[in-house]
């Protein structure tokens, strides 16, 4: 086991009165790949969206990649650099082509020139096999092409850590396929991933932990082949049972 | 990995420090050097001219129809005495004092109306011929001469119900032609496509009181020689065209956000142009964009006061007419524009907020 | 199609025959012919002998003043109101909100006379003229303010402008393309200004540093000297920039509020500052929403300025309206009216639709 790239100490997070995240404790290797599920409204966006510091939590300390994130703002620029994240509604730059959409954070952030963020970003467009689309706008692509561009955006900060929003939740089915295809392709990089979604699959073949989370808790977390075959806690069982019938 | 189940933690009330009204406070006034700053200027502003205010407009302020004592004043508080003495004149122009209950009767009516016309209950066929019913019963009470009322000539009617009058019926005449419009310039015949797009674009370019100019000065001549055309009527008719090149616009965004599939099922039907329009197309673009129309309705109803500049005296008109020959009363100006501000106001605001509750209720939007 | 023929065919006839009736002359020969009215207010010169070709100019170069001042100064104040609407300050939020809602709600027309009545009742007379900052004057017969004196070496000052002008493209052009070599972004804004700044300076000293500035003097009976607005074209302008702005601050705020949530969100996870977040994903695609509706803003605020007749403020209308009470041509002078306003429209509309086409963003 590597040593800890994330580590969640008691965190707390309230919406208003809404306790959202409850003491959370949670250690992620260097390199471990996450799987995290549960039903909505458990917390578990909230819980990846802290990460990169996207929600502010109220109790309890965080630390990311070394740097403990607070309300300093420099702090959260330097978490940001080395965080990726894929978003439920793509969220791509639509009045930028694709390339101009995956060079933007290199040159600006990353002070990187023009044509060395250019080869980049045609090297991360072809490992998520869409290349030929880079001078098109966002909106000229289908769901899956998107999403697939999203993931390259990410990719072209080589970030150490890269989060998961539910990816494949707004796509059309046929389309989901692929992304979780790159996805997978990823996975084998050795990045660490930390991932929201409802791909059991995707899970089994790929994560090194699933984790349960309900009511703002982490209920229960195990390897994929333990967490389906002996689920421990009755909300665990009751939870898979809904979303493994169909 | 710590594959044990824990115990279930139980939902905790925040930190003090983040919730609360003085957080929220914290947060909202005082979050960074630049709300601080804004924040202390507002408040400096405030404390320096609202008690001011305050002072002229409701505590040294005469309300008493007292000429002398608001003389006396001498602008040190304001002289609401001015509308006790006036009102009559500024809300009904110059229409004869013993029979200002008319003019009162037949606002009344209207504001009614349209207020019926907007709880959605009352939605139906029948609405139009009320509408009509109620604009007869209009002019009947305004203009007499029937059912022993004495005849009042238009050139006397002034003041609330000519505003009411002229944004209600340019409004009600301008909406067919509006839609006639609207069809015409989707339409695939070349000469009415290019009349409505010149009709609309003409309209839409120059200001209102150009066409009101163009309706005061150059409409008698259009007439056959001899037959002489109210003022009123004259301006109406520049009214009307106006607001309808405007609606005919809203009503085209109405039109063009309809589906192409509703055409074709209609056509498959085997239904005919104007019966498609009526029944199947119309119904559905005119829900849509019934804010919009009550926002035209609004901009028309503010635009009822340039109708002083071409000698009619509705609301904005009636105050030069009830100050300005008034030597005693004429240093009170600005209490008389506060006072027919507040009407416009309320009434516009009132619209726009109704407009506002259909847009969210009746899950219509922006049709573009 | 045969009865709008029928009634077009009506309406001639009939125009034709009052005409003759009435012994209205028509043509557009009388533009040709003495005014024989004085213009109170313009930027060129005119006496009453001048043609009334010449007076629809004054008349025009008056609306547009008008029109160019109030543009520029409501959207300044439109756009901070907009972004006011939008603060977490609730008191500033609130301001903002009541400010919109207070003007939109009220006739322009109202407001300008209101203005004009607050500036006239409130000003003091000339003999008392307020003095705010120096060289300033502030009374019922209007504004005072130094213009500078024209001299060679101003000349040589503008020649300076426009150097530094050129500078600074020439050099946000370098930093472009260094940043794009290199990946050092260079600052943008301050260089730019100061090399605009420096080149003017140089002109100016260049030219002999002219400082005569003619200063508005008090003397017993009025303000001489200096340049000087009317307490009319006062009421226009403010009213007009107040009015306006309550609506463009709606269509600052809903532009604003049209760019979704997520594309901040993106911006931020992927390391952007702020600034950076603002500049490059924030404002461009707010900006796109907002154009179109605020050039028919600005269209709008043209044609209101016609509403000056009301307090005596001599543009393209009033001036269009005297002649006509003074010749009868009813028709010629509402013919020019209609088709110089025309004129700003069409072009107004042609360059929002040069950028919407230049813009749009690209979907399926």
């Amino acid at each position: 086991m590597s040593e800890p790239i994330i580590q969640f100490e008691k965190v707390s997070k309230w919406y208003e009165e809404f306790h959202v995240l409850r003491d959370i404790d949670l250690t992620v290797a260097k390199g471990e790949r996450i799987v995290i599920c549960g039903p909505s409204g458990s917390g578990k966006s909230t819980l990846i969206r802290c990460i990169n510091a996207l929600e502010e939590h109220q109790e309890g300390r965080l630390v990311v990649d070394g740097i403990e994130i607070t309300d300093d703002v420099k702090a959260i620029e330097a978490v940001r650099k080395n965080v990726g994240m894929v978003f439920q509604q793509f969220n791509l730059f639509p009045h930028l082509t694709v390339l101009e959409n995956l060079t933007l954070a290199p040159m600006w952030v990353g002070r990187v020139p023009k044509k060395e963020a250019e080869a980049r970003a045609m090297t991360q467009l072809a490992r998520v096999r869409i290349a030929e689309q880079a001078g098109k706008y966002p909106l000229q692509l289908s769901g899956g092409q998107q999403q697939r561009v999203a993931i390259a955006r990410s990719l072209c900060m080589t970030p150490k850590i890269m989060l998961f929003d539910e990816p494949t939740s707004a796509l059309d089915p046929e389309m989901i396929k692929e992304v979780l295809d790159v996805m997978i392709e990823l996975a084998g990089m050795g990045i660490t991933m930390l991932c929201v979604t409802h791909e059991m699959g995707f899970a089994r073949s790929v994560a090194d932990r699933v984790i349960f989370m309900d009511q703002g808790q982490i209920v229960e977390q195990n390897t994929p082949t333990e967490f389906f075959a002996h689920p421990k806690s009755e909300r665990t069982r009751d939870f898979l049972s809904k979303i493994l019938s169909h | 990995m710590d594959t044990a189940l824990k115990p279930p933690v139980i939902a905790r009330r925040p930190p003090v420090r983040s919730v609360g009204a003085l957080a929220w406070l914290r947060a909202s006034l005082f979050a960074d050097w630049k709300s601080t700053l804004a924040t202390l200027c507002v408040a400096a502003l405030i404390v320096r001219w609202l008690p001011d205010f305050f002072n002229w407009a409701v505590v040294r302020s005469v309300t008493q129809p007292d000429n002398a004592a608001c003389r006396a004043l001498d602008h040190a508080g304001a002289c609401w005495g001015v509308i006790a003495e006036k009102y009559r004149l500024i809300l009904f122009g110059r229409y004869p004092f013993d029979e200002q209950w008319r003019p009162l009767l037949a606002t009344l009516l209207m504001v009614g109306m349209l207020v019926a016309s907007c709880t959605r209950v009352l939605w139906s066929r029948w609405l139009a011929v009320v509408w009509i019913g109620v604009l007869a019963a209009f002019f009947v009470l305004m203009r007499g001469g029937v059912a022993g009322l004495t005849p009042v000539e238009t050139a006397r009617w002034g003041g609330v119900p000519l505003t009411m009058l002229l944004s209600t019926l340019s409004i009600a005449a301008g909406f067919p032609i509006a839609v006639l419009v609207a069809l015409g310039r989707r339409s695939h015949l070349p000469a009415i496509r290019t009349l409505c797009i010149v009709y609309v674009e003409m309209i839409r370019g120059v200001p209102l009181i150009s066409v009101l100019f163009m309706a005061s000065f150059m409409f008698p001549l259009f007439m056959p020689p001899g037959i002489t055309v109210d003022v009123l009527v004259r301006v109406l008719v520049g009214i009307t065209l106006f607001s309808a090149a405007y609606l005919a616009e809203v009503v085209r965004g109405g039109l063009q956000a309809i589906p192409k599939g509703q055409h074709e099922a209609a056509a498959a039907m085997g239904l005919s142009y104007w019966q498609t329009q009526r029944k199947i197309i119309l119904p559905q673009a005119l829900r849509m964009v019934v804010p919009s129309i009550v926002n035209s309705f609004i901009s028309t109803f503010k635009d009822t006061s340039l109708v002083t500049i071409v000698s009619l005296y509705d609301l904005t008109g009636s105050l030069a007419l009830a100050l300005g020959g008034d030597a005693n009363w004429r240093q009170f100006y600005l209490e008389g524009y506060l006072f027919i501000a507040a009407i416009y106001w309320g009434f516009c605001f009132a619209m726009s907020r109704y407009s506002q509750w259909v847009e969210r209720h009746l899950n219509v939007g922006h049709a573009h | 199609m045969a009865v709008i023929a029928t009634v077009i065919w009506f309406l001639a006839h009939n125009t034709v025959e009052n005409m003759r009736v009435r012994g209205i002359q028509s043509g557009f020969g009388f533009f040709l012919q003495p005014a024989g009215f004085d213009i109170g207010e313009s930027i060129f010169a005119f006496d009453s002998a001048d043609p009334y070709w010449k007076a629809f100019l004054v008349g025009l170069s008056n609306t547009l003043r008008a029109a160019v001042v109030g543009i520029v100064f409501t959207t300044i104040l439109g756009t901070l109101i907009g972004i006011g609407r939008l603060s977490r300050n609730f008191l500033v939020r609130g301001l903002c909100t009541g400010y919109v809602e207070l003007f939109r709600n009220i006739p322009v027309l109202l407001q300008l006379l209101m203005w004009y009545f607050i500036l006239n009742e409130w000003l003091p007379p000339v003999s008392e003229a307020l003095n705010p900052f120096p060289g300033i004057f502030l009374s019922k017969s209007g504004m005072s303010f130094p213009v500078p004196e024209w001299e060679q070496g101003h000349l040589v000052t503008v020649i300076g402008l426009a150097l530094g002008i050129a500078g600074a493209w020439v050099y946000r052009r370098w930093a472009r393309a260094t940043f794009e070599r290199t990946g050092v972004a260079r600052a943008m804004f301050w260089p730019s200004l100061v090399i605009v700044i420096i080149c003017t300076l140089l002109g100016w000293v260049a030219g002999g540093s002219p400082t005569a500035l003619e200063l508005p003097v008090r003397n017993d009976l009025n303000i001489a000297g200096g340049g000087a607005v009317t307490p009319e074209f006062l009421a226009v302008t403010i009213g007009l920039t107040i009015y306006t702005a309550s609506f463009v601050a709606e269509i600052v705020r809903s532009g604003i509020q049209s760019v979704p949530w997520g594309q901040t969100e993106a911006a931020g996870a992927l390391g952007l500052s702020r600034g950076q977040s603002l500049k490059l994903v924030l404002l461009p695609q707010a900006l796109r929403v907002i154009i179109p509706p605020l050039t028919n803003q600005y269209l709008n605020l043209t044609k209101n300025s016609s509403l000056a007749v009301a307090v005596g403020y001599p543009d393209l209308v009033s001036i269009s309206n005297t002649t006509l009470n003074q010749t009868g041509r009813a028709v010629e002078c509402i013919t020019v009216l209609m088709a110089v306003y025309l004129t700003l429209s069409l072009i107004t509309a042609a360059l929002m639709n040069w950028y919407n086409a230049r813009s749009a963003i690209r979907e399926r």
